[in-house]
């Protein structure tokens, strides 16, 4: 059902766990649907310099959101918030259909964190 | 765009993902390997001994003294008169027969059934309804289990049917039958069990149980798969659901599945024989996979502690997602079952674990481990070796695990 990509990040998610200091977070998901995540964000001279997830789901959503985390770090703002759900899918190699729409939040989650860091930048 | 993300999706062969593991098989419940024996006994039936049961000839009578054979051997293991066993292509069918074939035969009326039931029984009872029949599905308590007096305040003047499972095939808790069947059969009315999970695991005898229809699945009792069979109470009427030839006295038309049905008969004599047993250590083994399982913190059992399946454990793990839990198990050579929606393919929780008062997120941290008759001590201390970890490493993982201990529910 899964390809091995989605596997190998499930089994050993990348930067898995949160930031304490973040500057920036972002929620996304409904744990009724059974997904839930966190992204957190580190900015420094306008690039990620980390990011960090934590995740309520299936194998998809683990892995996505461990994708993300990668395919997000050491980018600019304006080039991670250009990262999309299918970016994401492609990375992992695809997702089974039924977990395109459900599970594949991570890049929603990024985006939320990006918004929160730059609502606190502009007061 | 769509077609790139949902090219081939590369994945392992189990062999390449599983290299030389030990694989410890604990879904028994959804199904079980076939008996060698029961192999042995099917096997003359599809080379040397493939006759048409309704021939005339030795080819034909051979497969028809089969096919009587194994009819008395499914109706010595839930007490009834042979006459009264038909052979159908599995749980499912059985379910059919008794539901619509009441429904059709009647042609209009209201059905009482329950919120835990099989999709077998539940998604016809919703079939009917969109054809004009009134359906009332009972609520369960916390334990799943359904209030006789329930079936007996859902009782209308034009109720045709009563079916309740014996016992659940997620949460294993075991219905009041006997309780039931006292009240339809005071108020005359036909009543049907699914007792695909109960048959051959506890004791069946459907005179204790009052029941008039009984569905029976040959593929959960170490038989094969494609086979079931149905009791139908000499003397209740129904209509058939397929129509073409006189088989099975013309309620289940289709030239006998020989070999299947064979092999149902003999699985129900190894049951028979066995039960005293399997129960024995399948219910040492549970107890055992329950109170280690049960030391993981916020960790509970579903179902009743007492009225349930012997082979059957349930349970739930706040903040972990059923999925992941269930692939990471699998990764350590373990096989069970989960009713969280990320694994189901409507994308919905379990409607029986929301039956028993669960929430969504609730439902999604259960695991059911259904324990067989090749289970060793060995591997359960294997499970209770292996769970722990991956539960600390999936709540480590979660947004809903707080590291303080206040836990988001």
């Amino acid at each position: 059902m899964y390809s091995d990509k989605v596997i190998e990040h499930f089994r050993k998610p990348k930067n898995m766990g949160e930031i304490a200091d973040a500057d920036g977070v972002g929620k996304v998901g409904n744990p009724v649907c059974g997904d839930l995540m966190t992204i957190y964000i580190k900015v420094k001279d306008g690039k990620l310099e980390d990011v960090k997830f934590k995740t309520f789901g299936c194998a998809a959503a683990i892995a996505t959101s461990s994708m993300i985390t990668e395919l997000a770090k050491g980018k600019t703002i304006e080039e991670a918030e250009k990262i999309t759900r299918d970016d994401v899918a492609n990375e992992l190699d695809g997702l089974p259909p039924i977990k395109m729409h459900c599970s594949n939040l991570a890049a929603d989650g990024l985006r939320e964190a990006i918004k929160d860091y730059l609502s606190k930048e502009k007061p | 765009m769509m077609n790139k993300v949902l090219k081939s999706i590369k994945t392992l062969t189990i062999e390449k993902r599983l290299p030389n593991m030990k694989r410890i098989y604990l879904d028994n419940a959804s199904t079980t390997p076939v008996d060698k024996e029961v192999v042995e006994a099917m096997k003359p039936y599809f080379t040397q001994k493939y006759g048409n049961a309704s021939s005339l000839h030795s080819f034909g009578s051979e497969a028809r003294d089969a096919i009587e054979k194994s009819r008395e051997k499914v109706s010595e293991l839930i007490g009834v008169k042979s006459e009264e066993i038909i052979f159908t292509g599995g749980g499912t069918e059985s379910d059919n027969m008794a539901i619509k074939g009441i429904a059709f035969r009647e042609g209009k009326g209201h059905i009482i059934t329950s919120q835990i039931e099989h999709p077998a029984v539940m998604n016809t009872c919703g079939h009917l309804e969109k054809k004009g029949f009134e359906v009332t599905y009972l609520p369960v308590d916390e334990y799943g289990i359904v209030n006789p007096d329930d079936v007996e305040n859902a009782i209308k003047d034009d109720t045709i049917l009563i079916t309740i499972m014996h016992a659940n095939n997620e949460i294993g808790t075991i219905e009041p039958i006997g309780e039931i069947a006292k009240i339809s059969q005071s108020n005359e009315i036909p009543f049907h069990t699914d007792a695909v999970q109960s048959v051959g695991k506890i004791p069946v005898n459907v005179d204790d149980l009052g029941v008039d229809m009984l569905s029976i699945s040959a593929h959960k009792i170490y038989g094969p798969k494609g086979t079931g069979a149905f009791y139908i109470r000499k003397g209740t009427k129904i209509e058939p659901i397929i129509h073409g030839g006189k088989h099975e006295g013309g309620l289940r038309p289709s030239t006998e599945n020989v070999p299947g049905i064979v092999g149902l008969g003999k699985a129900c004599e190894i049951a028979k024989e066995r039960m005293e047993v399997d129960t024995k250590k399948s219910s040492r083994l549970r107890e055992k996979l329950i109170n280690g399982t049960l030391e993981i913190e916020e960790t509970y059992l579903n179902g009743h502690p007492e009225k349930r399946l012997p082979n059957n454990a349930h349970f739930r793990f706040t903040a972990v997602e059923g999925e992941s839990l269930l692939l990471s198990l699998d990764d350590m050579g373990i096989a069970g079952s989960t009713g969280s929606a990320c694994s189901s393919k409507e994308l919905k929780p379990s409607h029986v674990l929301l039956a028993i008062g669960l929430n969504e997120v609730q439902a999604h941290g259960s695991l059911r481990l259904a324990i067989g008759r090749e289970n060793t001590e060995e591997e359960i201390d294997y499970v209770l070796e292996v769970l722990p970890e991956i539960v600390k490493k999936l709540r480590a993982m979660s947004p809903l695990w707080k590291k303080d201990g206040n836990v988001q529910r």
